[in-house]
């Protein structure tokens, strides 16, 4: 019983950084149709800037300050969109969509060994921030409290990103512009400039999945290829361009994800591509998608 | 016009072709009397990423799919081969490629199947999401497959050509890579002269059609699906019988040539060389793997070295090399008082 | 005797009728124009015969064989093509190219893999021939995109005629063309009909070419038909009269 709690609690907080990628990549394709290839890489990234900032400063400061320390990978790598998107996306709108998915696969390769430049090979930890909050008892077993925090930011972005797209005037504008370019730049909208902080809101989100997930899983090379292609499997059931999908997608992928490496650790990554791979033969644009 | 580089051109002709493929080919058999064994093989490598990337480019330049998943077939033939050399004993190169092609064949003709229904984005993403899931399989029955240790391929106990020739006794490395050189290139031409009748025969001609109007296609009676499928196949089994080749070469296989970034590296030798071209991913395969050898020889840092390769390319030379060159060499002709047409 | 009607024929879009409870008959042999403001249903019409679109009602008979709900393939193979509004051909293959597969299509010789196009002398004839017939013969190996409107439309035209249908359905073949050049292709293209003993369904907005070339005139009006009659008999129609005004210069 205790193990089923524990495996929940797990699936859920796995669920929060999942869904913070896979709904940044699907906001990126919902509104600027680009599926950007080096969307893990802007989670790994979002990952070692924190992790890197927090052990500079662990010395020195104190804990509560190194927790707001959390968002600056998230910011770095929304900064690093704003750069990215008018540098070398805008001069391929024109373009057939093949070329900017080569142009993101690009990107990918640069910036991981952009990241290995910048950090390093080696694994780095922000495990100071995990500790300090220590651990709380589960039915005999100890969890760590912090994955509850991190289910709680992941809650509470979800929340925010959702209220952003359906409450606010710049959602209003967002869903404009996803739904028809032409129109709405007809309307007299900025599109280049809400394509920019779309692309920029959408790293914003990944890189803070990789903020918040580092100290209880350290940053390596190679986190975020690997982290693209699960984020790509949620979006896919979940229905691109979908915040619910990526929500509802996200809990599905990291609950057969869990049970699968409690009992079929072998086949649970198969099952899952099987899984998307039957989802997108069914149901093309996935359970919430619109195409 | 353009010149025969460019699919679909008219103008076309067997004869204007082999007058200028035959000077390639005479070059590529003397080559190696001229240069040491690592560079003889590298440029087998490259040879072999070739065949990968023109059965590749059938579906992309030729039939407007663009795959994200071809390393799985690349994967199927290269471990089809070591599985015959680890649990069948099997040491004959015409074996392993007749093995590996059976498999090759039967895969592609299931996943076509599959993903052929689909276009562009989830075409491509279905190929992706089908590939990963053989790559963990190569990578969790590691009890089959070796896992991330993979399984030896030794070029000692292999034999060519139904065993006229082996590799055993003194200086037999030199003595393979030698032969391997020319066995792959026999192969080679035969697959690049096959594939130029392929695209050059009503059936290329329909899938480009499919590539560029599939409502008018469909209402000219070609069945999309079928063809799609078909040049899903074909493509497949190229890509297959590369990985079939280059497993005795590489001496070992692993997931790693499953994983998705390699079917990027397959689409970037082909944007490289030029998609909308014959020869554009020949030339960028044989390019990208001198590229990327350079590359990782000469700094930690190769990955973005190729990286940037790929995004000036996109941005700036979307026809690849070939494009560019062709381009140049039309732009001659023109000064020089050639026909009015525009590209 | 009638190569081609429709029974009560029917296609709604939602609340909008577009085509409503239509009888629509072609006589074989003829040149027969369907005209129409925007929205009369003229396309629509053409969309259910040719497979285009599903019908929500009604019968379309080909020579007295039920051809409703056949697909595609079933309607190329019973003779019937036809050509697009908005060009639609295959922009990066050459006019040859673009005629040549028509051909090969309806010869069935497109699963061929290994033989080469060109080498196909029957094929690579009756190509050749079509272009000198449209007028194309010297943009035989220029590609699509590299073609004027004018010819574009014509080649649209070729490439359906290419199949040899019974009943060619031609969709505006002249839009988008000046009306210098519209004449000219008008007539390659009811001579090359004619000549082909092929029966065509104009769907034209210009009346001016409309009263010159056609035997017959259906004119349709809201998802219905207003008038069928020669051209003559149209014109002293005051119904067509008063919902067509203003049609004949700016089609």
């Amino acid at each position: 019983m205790d193990i089923v709690i524990i495996q929940f609690l797990n699936s859920i907080f796995y669920a929060a950084i999942l869904f913070l990628i896979a709904a940044g990549l699907s906001l990126i394709y919902g509104v600027m149709r680009i599926v950007n290839l080096a969307h893990g890489t802007f989670y790994a990234l979002g990952a070692y800037v924190t992790a890197w900032a927090i052990g500079k400063a662990a010395g020195s400061m104190n804990i509560a300050v190194l927790f707001l320390l959390l968002p600056v990978g998230a910011v770095a790598v929304a900064a690093a969109g704003l750069l990215i998107e008018p540098a070398l996306f805008r001069p391929l709108y024109n373009r057939p969509e093949e070329y900017i998915l080569l142009l993101t696969f690009g990107l990918l390769l640069i910036l991981e060994d952009v990241m290995r430049f910048l950090f390093g090979g080696m694994p780095l930890t922000a495990g100071v921030l995990m500790d300090s909050l220590g651990s709380f008892p589960v039915f005999g077993l100890k969890y760590p409290t912090y994955n509850l925090l991190v289910i709680g930011i992941g809650a509470l972005a979800a929340l925010c990103l959702w209220a952003f797209v359906y409450r606010t005037k710049f959602g209003v504008i967002l869903r404009a512009t996803s739904q028809d370019r032409r129109m709405a730049s007809a309307l007299g909208l900025d599109v280049r400039r809400v394509y920019m902080l779309a692309f920029a809101l959408g790293c914003f989100v990944a890189g803070l999945g990789g903020a918040i997930v580092v100290p209880a899983q350290a940053a390596v090379l190679g986190m975020g290829v690997d982290a693209l292609i699960l984020a790509f499997v949620v979006v896919v059931i979940g229905g691109l361009g979908s915040l619910e999908g990526a929500m509802i997608g996200a809990l599905l992928v990291s609950f057969v994800r869990t049970a699968g490496i409690q009992f079929f650790p072998e086949i649970e990554l198969a099952v899952l591509y099987l899984i998307a791979a039957v989802v997108l033969l069914i149901r093309p644009t996935g359970l919430f998608g619109k195409v | 016009m353009m010149n025969l580089l460019q699919p679909g051109a008219e103008g076309v002709s067997v004869g204007r072709s082999l007058a200028l493929a035959l000077p390639v080919v005479v070059v590529l058999a003397v080559v190696p009397q001229l240069i040491d064994s690592y560079q003889t093989q590298l440029l087998t490598y490259g040879l072999i990423f070739g065949i990968a990337a023109l059965g590749f480019n059938l579906l992309l330049g030729y039939t407007g799919l663009l795959s994200f998943g071809h390393s799985a077939y690349f994967g199927l033939g290269a471990y089809a081969a070591a599985f015959m050399v680890r649990y069948l004993g099997v040491g004959s190169m015409e074996l392993y490629i007749l093995g590996g092609l059976v498999i090759t064949a039967v895969v592609t003709a299931a996943f076509g199947f599959v993903c052929v229904g689909y276009t562009r984005i989830f075409f491509g993403i279905l190929t992706l999401a089908l590939s990963q899931v053989l790559w963990t399989l190569a990578y969790k029955f590691f009890w089959v497959t070796g896992g991330t240790d993979g399984i030896r391929v030794p070029y000692r106990t292999m034999t060519l050509l139904a065993g006229a020739v082996d590799f055993s006794g003194p200086r037999s490395y030199q003595r393979f890579i030698g032969a391997y050189y020319y066995y792959v290139l026999g192969l080679f031409v035969a697959c690049v002269a096959l594939m130029w009748v392929i695209v050059h025969s009503p059936f290329g001609k329909a899938l480009q059609a499919i590539r560029d109007n599939e409502t008018r296609a469909r209402f000219l009676g070609i069945g999309i699906r079928r063809y799609r499928w078909i040049a899903f196949m074909i493509s497949g089994a190229f890509t297959g019988l590369a990985g079939i080749l280059w497993v005795p070469l590489n001496g070992l296989v692993t997931p790693e040539i499953v994983y998705w970034p390699f079917s990027g590296e397959i689409v970037f030798m082909s944007v490289l060389g030029g998609f909308r071209s014959f020869t554009g991913p020949i030339v960028g395969a044989i390019v990208f793997n001198y590229l990327k050898t350079y590359a990782v020889a000469s700094t930690e840092y190769w990955q973005a070295a190729l990286g940037i390769v790929l995004v000036i390319l996109v941005m700036a030379l979307p026809t690849g090399i070939v494009g560019a060159v062709s381009r140049l060499a039309w732009r001659r002709g023109a000064e020089s008082g050639g026909s009015g047409d525009q590209p | 005797m009638s190569l081609l009607r429709t029974v009560k024929l029917r296609k709604y879009f939602g609340d909008t009728k577009a085509v409503d409870d239509v009888d629509f008959t072609v006589a074989k042999g003829e040149f027969l124009s369907l005209v129409g403001s925007n929205g009369a249903g003229k396309t629509t019409l053409v969309n259910l015969i040719s497979a285009f679109l599903r019908p929500d009602g009604g019968q379309i008979l080909l020579e007295d064989k039920d051809i409703t709900y056949a697909s595609v393939d079933e309607r190329l193979r019973a003779g019937i093509a036809r050509s697009f509004q908005l060009v639609n051909l295959f922009d990066d293959l050459s006019a040859f190219d673009n005629v040549a597969l028509s051909i090969f299509s309806r010869e069935r010789k497109t699963l061929n893999i290994m033989r080469i196009a060109d080498n196909d002398l029957e094929v690579r004839g009756e190509a050749d021939d079509l272009l000198s017939q449209f007028g194309l013969k010297s943009k035989r190996n220029v590609l699509v995109r590299g073609l004027a409107q004018g010819e574009r439309k014509l080649l649209d035209v070729a490439v359906a005629y290419a199949l040899r249908p019974r009943l060619l359905f031609l969709d505006e073949p002249t839009s988008g063309v000046s009306t210098r050049d519209k004449v000219q292709i008008m007539d390659i293209i009811s001579s090359v009909v004619r000549a082909g003993n092929v029966t065509a369904v104009v769907i034209e907005h210009d009346m001016d070419v409309v009263f010159k070339y056609s035997d017959r005139i259906v004119a349709m009006h809201q998802g219905s038909i207003l008038a069928d009659g020669t051209p003559d008999e149209i014109r002293r129609n005051e119904a067509v009269a008063a919902n067509l005004l203003g049609l004949s210069a700016h089609g």
